[in-house]
């Protein structure tokens, strides 16, 4: 019963009542005045349903209690810096409600991205049985829409969540700060993207969309009500891409252990850096692009529909600005994985770290010059077609020395095959499928045809699985014992990753197929005249395959706390120096700064420290 | 030199699998049939990438398992690997190759591009127009513009297809063309495709267009010079608008020709975007507000010119375009000029939805 009501009381509930109270009151108040103003109005009407929804975010974080210490601040209130469980209630209530530490923070992004990967998920299960055959069999087209539509944002917050909680809980720990930089806006950075991933399930309820998670216009201005929401729910995860690049950014700055200079931090660091330099500087032009079709929908400013001297095409120019770098925040972090996994598992250092730590800023500044790819059949002129195809293919060379880069450091390694080994060796060859088919749609003639194929649909998956999904869940396998204080089942291990990487293959390179024949993208029904019918059964049972997979993680994840044998301080033999203290990791991380002795991955060269966890007191300088 | 016979082997490994999986990408990645002098360039250009994805693929994946199946930790073996920690000239190398690799294929791409978009002097004019979810094609000509709902091109013949949309992005899709443009409203399109190959493809819309994009199709037919003509001939003696009943004209605006109103509206009574139009004169149905209404001459009207102001139940505002008048009289206007007659397009679809028993 306690347990009930410390769940009935978390800020989860308290926010999402706060939502409902939000959104009532704000679509009550334009719908009153529409209403006074003497205009027809419903309640399911742009003005009515936009505004609801900012309220209601509003809401949600008054409710859950995100803003309380800032508006405390406005009144000049104290607000002391309160750590560990609130008085009187028990240690695992904090990761039900705001909590300011770090790894709370991490946890619960990490918990939240797999809730979350799970209804994307879903809605990809259901839509691909529709796929398996030709014929509508259980959606209709208006219902199948709306799933893809909603399955392509889902995902996309998923793996925001997922970033989130790679770089929450690991950069800290591995640069040796107590916490981060700024905890009241890590708590902030969190807590936004729940009313946003509400936002956006609700505008399925309330009439779904058509548009695909691009949301074009001029599709998006016609669009059904369900639109606003997606676009609203998509604007306000931004906030939470902003704030936890900007705090990501100031702690590695300033909060680094001694001695650690930027080429002795873990390689994971580098691409969780070059990650935020993306989010804190392009997200703001898809906020720009979504707040615009969203007043040109609800207040009739005309940016977008010709009809009003509008344009459609520079709604595209926005969104990519910031929807191809963002790819790459979805991959960098994932990549700095794998860079920090394979050392450990073939004990050899890590080949060319300066190379590839440069490599993932290479690949975050290149990524801001190519958006236009996206636009290749929209009517650009040639002279600016041909610039973006040489931009695009520039990226190929840092992602090429990353491969190399791993190739040479697995280049007589000893390497053992532990799962997160497993996940991290599935996710260079997925990422490679993604990364070898990219080429062939950066240049323009090819891309004529495969745009808007499933040939795109193939190489976008790989690389997201392969730069994103196989390292996180690398990661957790790999932290797992550190977070939990528990091992996980070996067995289970091994079995989701030969479930899941045979399958993805097979998924991939299925959609590339078919795409090559004439499979067009968000389609709910095909023609079985291209003679695809076959290959989409299979892509169909692959991804039931991988939806069957992850559902076993998850089952070893929260079975093993229970029964698995207690993890040893550093069961993969780790120079890293969160595997240097024992678990539970403290409040605080490290009882005193290390020192920073070393390089970090000097694996075979004998006497060598990359850390002192004990260091001499420094002497002082005055 | 232990090392240099690793190198060995997995060099020829490397080769044999590059061979091997290109040979595997004949059965798993085929393209349509090319149907167009476009393809044949832009196919040459595939051949060239795929051999390129198999052998960057065979490289990194034979150096990843021969690392893993020959250098692997041994049993008992606890000790760490050899400390090679970088190689710069090495490093130098796999940036500075890729880097030409990499323009190489941007110039061959830019000529290519050049080569496929090229403007002929004998190029005929097509006008493509894409509306949710229809499509239809113009034939400016001397005498009479032609329309029609499928897409008939004489063969060998270089076309330029001037395309516009009158509502949201589409995109213009033969995969047996190979090229692919968007429909973009407000503004004209171009795309040039000759067609080297008779027969019958499908144009595909390719860019999300609303609820029925996956079956926005149109017929494309490739004939012969004499076949073309023939049927251009046909269109050109088609009946002249006020030589036609009523009815008639009521079916032709209808269709995807005329205002595409088939693209929402079956007449058979199978279900749409839209109510059907079979069996619709003169029965009630009932309006999303809950009211019920007899389909009479000013209902009709009413639904045509402002179409969100009585709403089937059960079916969605805002899907109507809502400029049929302006369209209308736009059309009237241009039969009056060509013709001299008079044309009330309303009362024709009237008439043709009374046909519909």
């Amino acid at each position: 019963m306690r347990k009930l009501g410390i769940l009935l009381t978390s800020a989860y509930v308290r926010g999402f009542i706060g939502q409902v109270i939000g959104s009532a009151i704000g679509m009550a108040f334009i719908y009153s005045l529409r209403s006074l103003r003497g205009l027809e109005t419903t309640w399911l009407s742009d003005p009515v349903v936009a505004f609801g929804a900012l309220v209601g975010v509003l809401g949600f974080l008054l409710g859950a209690g995100v803003l309380t210490d800032w508006i405390k601040w406005i009144f000049g209130l104290p607000t002391p810096m309160h750590h560990g469980a609130p008085e009187g209630k028990p240690e695992w209530s904090r990761y039900f409600n705001v909590d300011y530490n770090h790894k709370v923070i991490g946890i619960q992004y990490g918990v939240t991205s797999i809730a979350v990967l799970l209804v994307g998920g879903l809605f990809a299960i259901i839509f691909r049985i529709e796929l398996a055959q030709p014929g509508l069999q259980w959606l209709d087209f208006t219902t199948y829409n709306t799933l893809f539509s909603a399955h392509g944002i889902v995902m996309i917050a998923s793996i925001l969540l997922g970033v989130g909680a790679m770089v929450n809980y690991l950069v800290p720990l591995m640069i040796g700060a107590p916490d981060m930089a700024f905890p009241r806006l890590n708590a902030f950075s969190y807590w936004v993207t729940i009313p946003s991933v509400i936002l956006i399930l609700s505008g399925m309820v309330i009439g779904g969309w058509d548009t695909g998670w691009v949301g074009y216009s001029t599709l998006s201005l016609r669009a059904p009500i369900g639109v606003v929401l997606f676009l609203l729910g998509f604007w306000i995860n931004g906030f939470s891409s902003i704030a936890g690049s900007i705090n990501l950014i100031a702690t590695v700055i300033t909060m680094r252990a001694p001695g650690m200079s930027l080429f002795r931090m873990p390689i994971f660091v580098w691409g969780a850096i070059a990650a935020s330099i993306i989010q804190m500087t392009a997200t703001q032009t898809v906020g720009v692009a979504l707040t615009m079709t969203v007043a040109e929908r609800a207040i009739g400013l005309d940016f977008f529909d010709p009809i009003g001297g509008g344009n459609p095409i520079l709604y595209q120019h926005l969104f990519w600005f910031y929807s191809h770098p963002v790819v790459y925040v979805f991959v960098l972090p994932g990549l700095g994985i794998i860079s920090e996994l394979l050392p450990v598992f073939t004990r050899k250092p890590l080949f060319g770290y300066r190379w590839i730590a440069l490599s993932s800023i290479g690949i975050a500044l290149v990524g801001f010059l190519v958006w236009a790819h996206h636009m290749f059949t929209s009517g650009m002129a040639d002279a600016l077609r041909v610039p973006f195809m040489f931009s695009t293919m520039l990226v190929a060379i840092p992602t090429g020395v990353k491969f190399f880069s791993w190739v040479a450091t697995m280049w007589g390694g000893k390497m053992r095959f532990d799962t997160p080994m497993l996940f991290v060796l599935g996710a260079i060859s997925i990422f490679l499928i993604g990364g070898v088919t990219g080429p062939i749609l950066g240049t323009i003639p090819t891309d004529l045809h495969l745009h808007d194929s499933y040939w795109v649909v193939g190489h976008f998956h790989a690389t997201m699985f392969g730069g994103f999904v196989f390292p996180f869940f690398a990661a957790i396998y790999y932290w797992y014992p550190k977070i939990s204080g528990h091992m996980y089942k070996e067995s289970l291990g091994k079995l989701h990753f030969w479930l899941m990487l045979p399958a993805f293959w097979v998924m991939s390179i299925g959609q590339m197929s078919v795409g090559l024949m004439g499979m067009r993208r968000r389609i709910a029904d095909y023609d079985p005249a291209l003679g695809i019918a076959g290959t989409q059964l299979l892509i169909t049972l692959a991804a039931l395959v991988i939806g069957w997979s992850v559902l076993i993680m998850i089952y070893n994840l929260i079975s093993s706390t229970r029964t698995a044998p207690v993890a040893s301080k550093n069961p993969w033999n780790s120079r890293s120096p969160e595997w240097q203290i024992d678990g539970p990791i403290p409040e605080f991380n490290y009882a005193q700064p290390f020192q920073v002795v070393g390089e970090p991955y000097d694996y075979g060269l004998a006497d060598s420290q990359y850390v002192d966890m004990t260091p001499a007191p420094m002497p002082s300088g005055d | 030199m232990k090392n240099l016979r690793h190198i060995l082997i997995v060099t020829a490994l490397v080769i044999i699998a590059t061979v091997g999986l290109r040979f595997v990408f004949r059965y798993i990645f085929s393209l349509p049939r090319a149907a167009s002098a476009e393809a044949q360039p832009i196919d040459t250009m595939f051949n060239i990438h795929f051999w390129m994805i198999a052998f960057l693929f065979s490289l990194i994946m034979v150096f990843m398992l021969y690392s893993a199946f020959v250098f692997r930790k041994q049993p008992e073996d606890e000790t760490d690997g050899p400390h090679i920690h970088s190689n710069t000239p090495l490093e130098i190398g796999w940036t500075i190759v890729p880097v030409f690799v990499v323009i190489g294929f941007g110039i061959y791409g830019a000529v290519v591009l050049n080569e496929i978009t090229r403007p002929d002097p004998n190029e005929m004019v097509v006008e493509v127009t894409g509306k949710q979810w229809v499509w239809s094609f113009g034939y400016p000509n001397e005498e009479k513009n032609v329309t029609s709902a499928e897409l008939v091109l004489p063969v060998d013949q270089p076309v330029v297809l001037k395309m516009n949309s009158v509502d949201v992005l589409h995109s213009f899709w033969v995969p047996e063309f190979r090229v692919k443009q968007d429909l973009v409203p407000g503004r004209e399109t171009t795309l040039r495709i000759t067609p080297t190959q008779l027969g019958d493809y499908k144009v595909r819309c390719a860019e999300i267009c609303g609820t029925n994009h996956s079956v926005m199709l149109a017929d494309v037919r490739v004939l012969s010079a004499e076949d073309y003509q023939a049927w251009m001939e046909e269109k050109l003696a088609a009946p002249a608008f006020g030589e036609m009943t009523p009815e008639e004209r009521g079916d032709f605006w209808h269709s995807a020709e005329g205002f595409g109103c088939v693209a929402c509206h079956s007449t058979d009574g199978s279900a749409g975007v839209g109510p059907t139009w079979q069996g619709l004169y003169l029965h009630e149905v009932e309006l999303s507000d809950g009211s019920t209404v007899t389909v009479d001459d000013e209902y009709i009207h009413n639904s045509i010119m402002d179409p969100n102001s009585q709403i089937v139940a059960g079916f969605t505002e805002n899907l109507m375009p809502q400029d049929y008048s302006d369209q209308f009289a736009a059309k009237e206007a241009e039969i009056l000029a060509s013709e001299g007659v008079e044309i009330d397009i309303v009362a024709d679809l009237i008439a043709f939805i009374k046909t519909l028993e």
